[in-house]
C-alpha cells in the first residue's frame, strides 16, 4: 500500500517538471500559434549549459540558473526576432520544418561539444533528502521543490498575461495579430519578447532536469513529446491546465513503470492518446487566460 | 449584342512542353538502365541504387503529404516499422519470401494507417505532426514488449530470403525498389494530373475556400495519409529484406522520417522533381561528409534551416523559380493567348 502511495506521489510530483517543461510550449503556441519542434532540445541545451556553468565557474547547481536563464532568454528573443519571425505567415509548415531542422542542428551540436555520455549535475544531498510522512510514505525535497517552483511559475506567467501590459499586448497579438499591430503593438517585439519569455521558463526546467537526472544529447524530442502531451491533455491555452496535464502524465508514467519497468514512457503516451480520443480539447481547455 | 471572347478560340490549354517530353524519354532511359544495372553493374552499386530508391519512395511519400496534402508527419517510421516487422510476421513466421511480403507489407500499412487515421485527424497541422510522432513511438514501444516478434533486441530475418543466392537476392531487391521509385513518382505524377490532385492542392492552400467550392478535404487527406503509408511500409519491407536484421530501434527510427525531411526539404518541398533532385544531394553530400558523423548532420540540419528562411522552395525552387523547367508538368498553361501564361 505505501509503495503505491509512494508511486502516486512521485507520479504527481514528476508533473511539476512536466509542467515547467509544457508551460513555455503553450506560451509559445498561445502567442504565435507555433509549436517549436526544437523546444525539447532547447531543454536539454538549458541542462548542458548549467552542467557548463556548474563546471567551470563552479557555481552550486541552483544558482547556474541566475546564468542560464538571462542566457536563454537573450537567445530565444533574438532566435525569434531574426529568425522564426520570418516563417511566421499563413503557412503553418513553414516553422515546423525550420524548427525540425533547428532540432537536428542543436541535437549534433551538443554531441560535438559535450559527445554522447549521459551527464548530470551532481546537487549533494538534496538527490536523496526527504520527509518521513510515517508507514514508509517519504517525500523527496527535491520533487517538491519542483512542484513549487513549477507552481510558482505558472503563477508569476498568469499575473504576467493578466496585468501587466506586456501581457495585455500578448493577448491582444494572440487574438487578432493584425489588428493588435493597427493599434500600435509591435508583433515582431512582441512575439520575440514571448520567445524570450518561453526560453527562460525553458532554462528553469532545463535546470530541473539535470538535478533530477541525467541527460544526454538525443534526449530533445522525448522532452518536447512530454511537454506536447501535458499541454493537450491539460488543454490548449490553458497555463494552469499544463500543470494538470503534466501531473496526469507524470501518474501515469509511474503508475505504467511500476507495473512493468518498460511500460512507464508508453502508459503516458496512451494517457496522452486515451485524452485525444475521448476529450480532444483537453481537460480545461481556453480558461480565461490564453 | 454578343462578343466573342478571344481566349476560347485563339488558346490551347497544355501542360507538356518540349522538355517535359525530353524529361520522359530520359526519364525511361534511366529507368532502363536501373533495370539493366545487375548486368554490368558491381554489387556496391546495386545496393546503393537500391537503397536510393528506397529513400526516394519514402521522401516522395513524406512529399505528398506534407508538400502536396499540408499534413506534416514526423511519424512516417511507423510505417516502414510496420513494414519491416510485416516481415517478421509473414516472412519469419509465416514462411513467405521476403520479396513477396513486400507488397503484403504495403497492405499492412495502408490497414495500419486506416486504424490510426481517426485519432491522427483529430489533430491540425502543428499538432499533427507531434501527434502522428507520438504514435509511431507507440507502436514503437509496444513491438519492443511482444515477445512473439522477438522483443527489444530484435530478430534476424535471413531465413526469408533461404534459397536465392546474393546475385539474384540483390537484382531482385534493385527491381523492387526501382517499381518501388519509379512507381512513386508516376503515381505521385498521376494524382496530380488527376482532378483529386487539383482538389489536393487547394484543399492545401485553403482548405476553407475549397470547402466552399464543395471539395471533401478530410477524404483528400485521409486517402493521401493512408496512400502514403502504403508507400513507406513497401519500402520498410524491402529495406530491412536487404539489411536482413529488424529491431524495435532501427525499424521505427525517427531517422526514417529525418532522412526524408531532409530529402524533400532540401531539394524542394511542393515539387515532382525536388525529392528526386533531393535524394540526389542527399547521398552525394552523405559519401562526402559522413566521416564527420555529427558535423554531417549539423550541415543537413542548416541547410534545411537555411531553405526555410530562403523562401522555403529548396534547391529544385531556386533552379525552377519561373517555372520555365517543369520536368514533370501538373500545372496547365494557357498558351497563344492575349490572357499570358498561366
Amino acid at each position: 500500500m505505501a509503495e503505491w502511495i509512494n508511486t502516486l506521489l512521485q507520479g504527481v510530483l514528476l508533473g511539476g517538471l512536466y509542467a515547467l517543461f509544457a508551460a513555455g510550449l503553450s506560451l509559445s503556441f498561445g502567442v504565435m500559434r507555433m509549436i517549436n519542434i526544437a523546444h525539447g532540445d532547447m531543454i536539454v541545451f538549458a541542462g548542458y549549459a548549467a552542467i557548463f556553468t556548474a563546471e567551470h565557474l563552479g557555481l552550486p547547481p541552483a544558482l547556474t540558473l541566475l546564468l542560464v536563464a538571462p542566457a536563454l532568454a537573450v537567445l530565444g528573443y533574438l532566435a525569434q526576432r531574426l529568425v522564426f519571425n520570418r516563417t511566421l505567415g499563413d503557412d503553418v509548415l513553414r516553422p515546423l520544418l525550420l524548427t525540425f531542422g533547428l532540432s537536428i542542428v542543436i541535437q549534433n551540436a551538443l554531441q560535438e561539444m559535450f559527445s554522447a555520455d549521459v551527464r548530470g549535475l551532481d546537487i549533494g544531498p538534496l538527490a536523496t533528502a526527504n520527509f518521513q510522512l510515517g508507514g514508509d510514505v517519504a517525500i523527496g525535497v527535491l520533487p517538491l521543490l519542483v512542484m513549487a517552483t513549477a507552481v510558482a511559475t505558472l503563477a508569476a506567467l498568469q499575473w504576467l498575461f493578466r496585468q501587466t501590459r506586456a501581457g495585455r499586448a500578448f493577448r491582444a497579438t494572440s487574438d487578432d495579430a493584425g489588428t493588435a499591430q493597427l493599434m500600435g503593438v509591435n508583433r515582431q517585439h512582441v512575439y520575440a519578447l514571448a520567445m524570450a519569455i518561453a526560453s527562460a521558463v525553458v532554462a528553469v526546467a532545463g535546470v530541473f532536469l539535470v538535478m533530477r537526472t541525467t541527460i544526454s544529447p538525443s534526449d530533445g524530442p522525448a522532452r518536447l513529446l512530454y511537454s506536447f502531451e501535458a499541454v493537450i491533455i491539460g488543454g490548449l491555452g490553458s497555463l494552469w491546465g499544463t500543470l494538470l496535464g503534466g501531473t496526469i502524465l507524470g501518474v501515469a508514467q509511474a503508475v505504467g513503470a511500476k507495473l512493468n519497468p518498460g511500460w512507464g514512457v508508453l502508459s503516458g503516451h496512451l494517457a496522452f492518446l486515451l485524452v485525444l480520443m475521448f476529450r480532444p480539447q483537453g481537460l480545461m481547455p481556453k480558461t480565461r487566460d490564453r | 449584342m454578343k462578343r466573342e471572347l478571344p481566349l476560347a478560340a485563339a488558346a490551347t490549354v497544355t501542360r507538356a512542353s518540349p522538355l517535359s517530353i525530353a524529361a520522359a524519354v530520359v526519364a525511361l532511359l534511366l529507368v532502363l538502365a536501373a533495370a539493366s544495372m545487375p548486368a554490368w553493374a558491381e554489387r556496391s552499386q546495386l545496393r546503393m541504387a537500391t537503397e536510393f530508391l528506397c529513400l526516394l519512395t519514402i521522401a516522395q511519400m513524406w512529399n505528398l503529404l506534407a508538400g502536396y496534402g499540408g499534413l506534416l508527419s514526423v511519424g512516417q517510421q511507423a510505417f516502414v516499422g510496420l513494414g519491416a516487422y510485416s516481415l517478421v510476421v509473414f516472412g519469419l513466421q509465416g514462411g513467405l519470401n521476403a520479396f513477396v511480403v513486400v507488397p503484403i507489407a504495403g497492405v499492412v500499412g495502408l490497414v495500419g494507417a486506416a486504424l490510426l487515421a481517426p485519432l491522427a485527424f483529430r489533430l491540425r497541422g502543428a499538432h499533427f505532426a507531434v501527434g502522428t510522432w507520438v504514435m509511431a513511438e507507440v507502436l514503437r514501444i509496444v513491438i519492443a514488449n511482444l515477445p512473439f516478434v522477438s522483443g527489444g533486441s530484435g530478430v534476424s530475418v535471413a531465413p526469408t530470403v533461404r534459397g536465392m543466392d546474393i546475385a539474384t537476392r540483390d537484382a531482385v531487391s534493385l527491381w523492387l525498389a526501382l517499381v518501388l521509385g519509379a512507381g512513386s513518382m508516376a503515381a505521385v505524377y498521376a494524382l496530380l494530373r488527376s482532378r483529386w490532385g487539383l482538389a489536393l492542392v487547394a484543399v492545401r492552400d485553403s482548405e476553407r475556400a475549397s470547402q466552399s467550392l464543395g471539395i471533401e478535404g478530410r477524404r483528400l487527406k485521409w486517402l493521401v495519409y493512408v496512400a502514403a503509408a502504403g508507400g513507406c511500409a513497401m519500402a520498410g519491407a524491402l529495406i530491412f529484406a536487404t539489411k536482413l536484421r529488424v529491431s524495435p530501434d532501427s525499424a521505427f527510427s525517427l531517422e526514417w522520417t529525418t532522412t526524408a525531411f531532409f530529402i524533400v526539404v532540401i531539394g524542394g518541398i511542393g515539387s515532382l522533381e525536388g525529392p528526386l533532385l533531393g535524394a540526389v544531394l542527399y547521398f552525394a553530400l552523405r559519401e562526402w561528409l559522413s566521416d564527420l558523423g555529427s558535423t554531417y548532420m549539423i550541415v543537413l540540419g542548416s541547410l534545411t534551416v537555411a531553405v526555410m528562411l530562403s523562401g522555403g522552395g529548396g534547391v529544385w525552387g531556386l533552379v525552377n523559380r519561373r517555372g520555365w523547367f517543369d520536368l514533370f508538368p501538373t500545372r496547365r498553361r494557357v498558351r497563344g493567348a492575349s490572357a499570358g501564361d498561366d
